[in-house]
């Protein structure tokens, strides 16, 4: 049953709040609404993009499918099963199927490993081989993902920014897994550097037939590398669908506004094109405004949007938004 | 009638770290003019920032250490010039910006004594003129309410705001010359595209000089009239921007324009990558420092390193090899 139709991940109506405490009681005293209410499909596959600016919730959503964070409310179903609702033990074999990749390559691998401990560290962890088969399996993954294998008994320090990424990629993979989070990949890395993660992250999901959630704020880098693009504002979603529709009919004016803040290498371009700058920062998301979280930014606000929460609806064909005035 | 302000000639600057002597710049020249914009491009560990902050003394000694060349600011030495010559000119001639504003602002000293001081310092203010020069300031970068906020603390100031701080921080003394050591790379897109208005508005307003470093060729295009690209402490490409996107001549910069997604690309293409990484130069290159990842590389790259030389109008490169038809240039 692989057919390239098919639904691996349903996410329905995620929330995700972090409570504060004050006081000497450390009563409760508000949320961090994170994600409030994050609804959307991912095909076996394909590559969802995941973009919007820091602060919007984008990194949670993906840490939360990953049940990282014990989700406020809402579901997530792999291949039909219930992950928010499943016991401890059963979750930890689930992760084997999921994996992530962290946007830091700095931080995420512990400086007093070798790479052979980091890379085997997942297999270990699950008992999926011992002795001679860990050295084979690492050598295996090293390739790879283009690093020398005799590099094994290496540290993190003598690598760098791009060939460190390479290794959180080489584990995230050990144990054959059929879905990966890639939190801002390439955010840390110097540009010539991103072209080359991108691509091998590209040959991976050829080869190994993987899906993708790429989260990242490089929005001419997700439509490179995405087949659909959600965009998030404020733990909402604003906007969805194909990359090409995103990016030749964007609808939503929060999208339009983060096309147009893109800067375009084109001298020409950038000359004859006057951008449509956003005026003002993403608000608080411990209080975020009432109605459209949009409206204290947004070029077209009317009354109604402070009143009124924009449903996501399907405006064109495969294409939704949440705005009243579309 | 425009004028040159800067003009710096053959500077080398090094460190000397325990593995041995890094070369982080090897014999770098570059003019600026009244009002102009540079924009200096190349990857972390090309030698772009340390260039700058060399023009400026900012080089910590030992380990650093500026080995030659100079820094001609309106005729004088900037690098003959003792502690406290420098001193005056950094700041109310030349002022710089870092790119992340969190660091460079003191965490425990209210924003308005941070941007008092400089007023203070430099232009004999007394704290009064200060306080109202500072709200002016903080008003001509974009902050609502800036009574209010003088008071306020660096961590009460989102990321964008702080960036735009440091702007009106640089600017409060009207230098001349303004560098900019990646202003926007720790941003967002969105406060990225606004602090880069505010900065043409700016430089529209008092006509000053900007250097701009970056990493990112789409804000380059977006905001300067000329272009540098860097390569293991050299400058290996120079051009005005127009010419240099129309008609990028050295392999490095070739690559660097190809492996970035183009936004109007229909079907899905793969990304040109430059293999290998930057070098680490422990010792002053003896060939061209690009050729082990180079596409074009032949037996006289890796025997002589290509000086940076005139192919066009206002368009220097140094290569050996014409990437247009492949063989050697004459």
């Amino acid at each position: 049953m692989n057919t390239a139709d098919e639904t691996l991940l349903h996410v329905e109506d995620l929330v995700m709040h972090f409570p504060i405490y004050r006081g000497v009681i450390q009563r409760q005293v508000g949320a961090v609404h994170a994600v409030d209410g994050v609804s959307f499909d991912i095909k076996q596959g394909e590559t969802l993009g995941l973009v919007g600016e820091s602060g919007c919730g984008k990194s949670t959503t993906g840490r939360t499918i990953l049940q990282l964070y014990k989700p406020t409310a809402g579901h997530v179903y792999y291949r039909d099963q219930d992950l928010t609702t499943l016991k401890p033990e059963a979750m930890r074999h689930m992760r084997r199927e999921m994996q992530m990749i962290f946007q830091d390559p700095y931080a995420s691998l512990n400086p007093r490993m070798t790479l052979r401990d980091i890379v085997s560290q997942p297999l270990t962890a699950f008992d999926v081989a011992s002795g001679k088969e860990i050295d084979d399996r690492v050598a295996e993954l090293l390739k790879l993902v283009k690093l020398n294998p005799d590099f094994a008994g290496r540290y993190p320090h003598e690598f760098s920014g791009g060939q460190r990424q390479r290794i959180g990629v080489a584990r995230a993979l050990a144990l054959n897994p059929k879905f990966i989070v890639c939190d801002e990949p390439i955010s840390a890395l110097d540009v010539s550097i991103q072209a080359q993660v991108v691509n091998l992250l590209e040959d991976l999901q050829e080869v190994l037939e993987l899906t993708y959630l790429f989260i990242a704020h490089d929005l001419s880098m997700v439509r490179h590398i995405s087949n659909r693009v959600a965009v998030m504002y404020l733990g909402v979603i604003v906007e969805i669908t194909d990359r090409n529709e995103l990016y030749n009919n964007p609808l939503h004016p929060y999208t339009q506004a983060l096309l147009s803040a893109i800067p375009v290498p084109d001298p020409v371009y950038s000359e004859t094109h006057q951008r449509t700058i956003m005026q003002g920062d993403v608000p608080s998301p411990v209080n975020p405004p009432s109605g459209c979280r949009f409206r204290t930014r947004c070029p077209i606000v009317i009354e109604e949007c402070a009143q009124q929460k924009p449903e996501l609806l399907q405006i064109r064909p495969n294409h939704f938004a949440a705005c009243i005035r579309l | 009638m425009t004028y040159q302000l800067l003009n710096v000639q053959g500077l080398e600057t090094r460190f000397k770290t325990p593995e041995g002597v890094i070369h982080a710049v090897n014999g770098v020249s570059f003019t600026l003019d009244q009002g102009e914009t540079l924009g200096v491009v190349g990857e972390s560990g090309c030698g772009k920032s340390v260039t700058m902050l060399s023009c400026l003394k900012l080089i910590a000694s030992p380990p650093g250490e500026i080995v030659a060349g100079k820094a001609l600011f309106k005729d004088i030495d900037l690098l003959k010039m003792g502690n406290e010559e420098i001193r005056k000119v950094r700041g109310s001639h030349i002022s710089m910006i870092f790119q992340d504003p969190m660091t460079s602002l003191n965490p425990v000293i209210n924003i308005g004594k941070q941007l008092a001081e400089p007023l203070i310092e430099h232009m004999d203010m007394t704290n009064e003129q200060a306080r109202k020069r500072s709200i002016e300031l903080l008003e001509l970068v974009g902050i609502s309410n800036p009574d209010e906020r003088l008071k306020d603390y660096p961590h009460q100031y989102s990321g964008g705001m702080r960036q735009r701080v440091m702007i009106a921080m640089a600017l409060s003394c009207m230098p001349e010359i303004l560098i900019a050591d990646e202003p926007t790379t720790a941003l967002d897109v969105t406060i990225q595209a606004q602090i880069v208005e505010l900065v043409k508005r700016l430089r529209q307003e008092f006509g000053m000089a900007i250097i701009w470093i970056t990493h990112d060729l789409g804000v380059v295009a977006n905001i300067a009239q000329r272009v540098a690209v860097m390569y293991g402490g050299y400058i290996i490409e120079e051009a005005p921007v127009k010419e240099l996107f129309a008609n990028p001549s050295h392999p490095y910069t070739l690559g660097l324009i190809g492996s970035l997604p183009k936004l109007n690309e229909a079907g899905h293409t793969r990304l040109y990558s430059i293999e290998g990484m930057p070098p680490v130069l422990y010792r002053k290159p003896q060939s061209c420092p690009f050729s082990p990842r180079c596409t074009y590389v032949n037996e006289r790259c890796w025997s002589e390193n290509p000086p940076l030389e005139a192919i066009n109008d206002g368009h220097r490169i140094a290569c050996w090899v014409d990437t247009k038809t492949g063989s050697n240039r004459q």
